[in-house]
């Protein structure tokens, strides 16, 4: 019972973040205001039939940059976990599967990076690379991969155990066949579990860096950074402020839930 | 004993010089030049001649491990070098900006801990009633309310609209409130999540069941629920001092709090790579102490040998 609810709940939140998704890749038929064209004559306009959003200091339509804005953002976050699932899963696998020396020695590097606080390395790093958006993403990954790697260690090291994969060592097979046919699906399930549950944390991240100066570069749209710019003139128009921030928040939250009712799923 | 600790200090001061060596490398291959910066800022006309000259001062001459040797050592003495903005010494900087941040960090823990300690007992006593629910649906919000965003409805809300604060600090204890709050209220959410499902794992073991079939108070069970999940609890805390600094960062620069957060961002914008290096090495020694003690801690508090 409880498990067809949990089904249910990851239904609708799943028709949700895909129509979030959809939202922001087809941007320019939702949107029809180009999003980098400044207007003197609309200058912070208030949100009205022209500018669903309103517009910013520069006139810019805030509804259409919250639309481009979202594509930056959740096209960075996506391709960042896939990069970090991608490795970290490969480095975890083959920690496990091999152990010895090389296990040793990754699983120390894995350690140390657990062993800085991420937040506080991330900033130095993207600071130090000079910002842009390449920057904030390696500045993220450098700890991201951990997770995934520790992860798909700890279910490698298992599934070596089982029969099957014995039953295919007898039968000849080469360690990149097992790895691949046999050890690789079995492992997918938690370990992409654990890339839903990362999103709502990088996108926390990529947006923070964004909003600190150090993520995307000026005019790009980008929620972090329309916050930011639209602060110091919050006063005369809070739209500016608001409708990115309500969209951050709608986001993470949706991809957050996603990822915690997937998780209880599993438990159940 | 003495054997235990020597072993946990080496760990920590290989983890530090790995962590310097980290930071020293990143800025010897940082695009931009300091010395070409620094001039240009000084409305110098950069020649080769000047530029060189600006070099061999600032020591960027060197070839990388001696200087890597050279700044490490100088950093155990407590000298971070001298600040490419203006010539003053790194060290009595970062020192006085990390009391500021330290009053703010410390403060806004407090808080969280009192708030999400008593949040995190009711939610538990009554598991899955009105307070629960409620609660489990706040904390699930301001976990993923990222703290700028926070800062910012905050601001809008209580001092534009509502007028009740001050827009900039002052760093009285008005001025602090606006900055604790902001950094408090999504560490609140992940601290009761994390409290809630410590409790409730401990509330699912035997002894609690006995008690509770002998009778016993539930606020005697729950001092004894509370008493054995301490040692998790100092490893949460350990943990969320590293996002506690990240956040310090963004708080400050939002609210002009002149802490250390607000340094490392002044500095990154001149590339004064002196103060972001000691901020990362300052910051990276007391995330590793605070996280060695709560460590320590824990294993004192359950002294059962790890599986």
């Amino acid at each position: 019972m409880k498990k067809k609810k949990l089904k249910a709940k990851i239904i609708i939140l799943s028709v949700l973040a895909l129509l979030l998704l959809l939202m922001t890749c087809f941007a320019g038929l939702v949107a029809k205001n180009d999003p980098n064209a400044t207007s003197a004559a609309a200058i912070r306009t208030a949100p009205c039939a022209d500018y669903p959003f309103g517009t910013d200091n520069l006139g810019r339509c805030v509804f259409s940059r919250v639309l481009y804005g979202g594509r930056t953002t959740i096209t960075a976050t996506f391709f960042l976990v896939a990069v970090s699932f991608a490795a970290g899963t490969l480095i975890g696998m083959i920690c496990g599967y091999h152990g010895g020396i090389i296990d040793g020695i990754l699983m120390r590097i894995a350690d140390i990076m657990l062993a800085f606080p991420q937040m506080v390395v991330a900033i130095a790093v993207a600071g130090i690379l000079g910002g842009g958006m390449k920057g904030a993403m390696i500045a993220l990954g450098i700890t991201m991969w951990v997770s995934f790697a520790r992860l798909a260690r700890s279910h490698t090291f298992s599934l070596k155990k089982e029969a099957f994969i014995k039953a295919a060592l007898i039968a000849g097979k080469g360690d990149i066949y097992i790895i691949i046919v046999h050890i690789l699906p079995n492992l997918l399930a938690p370990v992409l579990t654990n890339a839903l549950t990362q999103i709502g944390t990088t996108m926390i991240g990529l947006s923070g860096l964004s909003f600190l100066g150090l993520g995307v570069v000026p005019p790009t749209a980008e929620w972090g950074s329309m916050i930011s710019e639209g602060r110091a003139y919050i006063q005369i128009a809070p739209w500016a402020v608001l409708y990115p921030a309500l969209a951050t928040l709608i986001t993470i939250i949706i991809f957050n839930c996603l990822g915690d009712a997937v998780m209880d799923y599993r438990e159940a | 004993m003495i054997k235990k600790v020597l072993k946990r200090i080496l760990t920590l001061v290989v983890i530090l010089v790995i962590l310097s060596f980290f930071v020293f490398a990143l800025m010897y291959i940082a695009p931009g030049d300091p010395a070409e910066k620094r001039l240009t800022s000084q409305g110098v006309a950069v020649t080769k001649k000047v530029l060189d000259a600006e070099r061999e001062r600032l020591g960027l001459m060197k070839p990388f491990l001696v200087r890597y040797g050279e700044w490490l050592f100088s950093i155990i003495r407590g000298d971070f070098g001298i600040s490419f903005k203006d010539d003053m010494p790194v060290a009595p900087k970062l020192l006085q900006g990390l009391g500021r941040t330290a009053v703010l960090a410390l403060t806004s823990l407090a808080v969280s801990l009192i708030t999400s300690f008593l949040f995190a007992v009711a939610s538990v006593l009554k598991k899955d009633g009105i307070a629960d629910r409620i609660i489990k649906v706040f904390s699930f919000v301001s976990n993923s309310l990222p703290n700028f965003l926070i800062s910012v409805l905050l601001m809008y809300f209580l001092c534009i609209k509502l007028k009740l604060f001050p827009v900039i600090a002052k760093g009285d204890l008005k001025g602090l409130l606006l900055p604790v709050l902001s950094l408090s209220i999504p560490m609140i959410g992940r601290f009761i999540r994390q409290m809630r499902a410590e409790f409730l794992s401990e509330m699912s073991k035997d002894y609690v069941a006995g008690m509770r079939g002998r009778g016993v108070k539930t606020g005697y069970i729950m001092f004894n629920v509370i008493r054995n999940s301490l040692g998790h609890i100092f490893t949460i805390i350990a943990l969320q001092t590293g996002t506690l600094m990240g956040g310090s960062v963004v708080i400050e620069t939002i609210f002009r709090w002149p802490g250390i957060g607000k340094l490392v961002m002044d500095s990154i914008t001149a590339r004064d790579y002196p103060v972001i290096m000691g901020f990362v090495v300052i910051m990276g020694t007391i995330y590793l102490i605070i996280n060695q003690i709560a460590d320590v801690l824990s294993h004192r508090l359950d002294p059962r040998p790890e599986s």
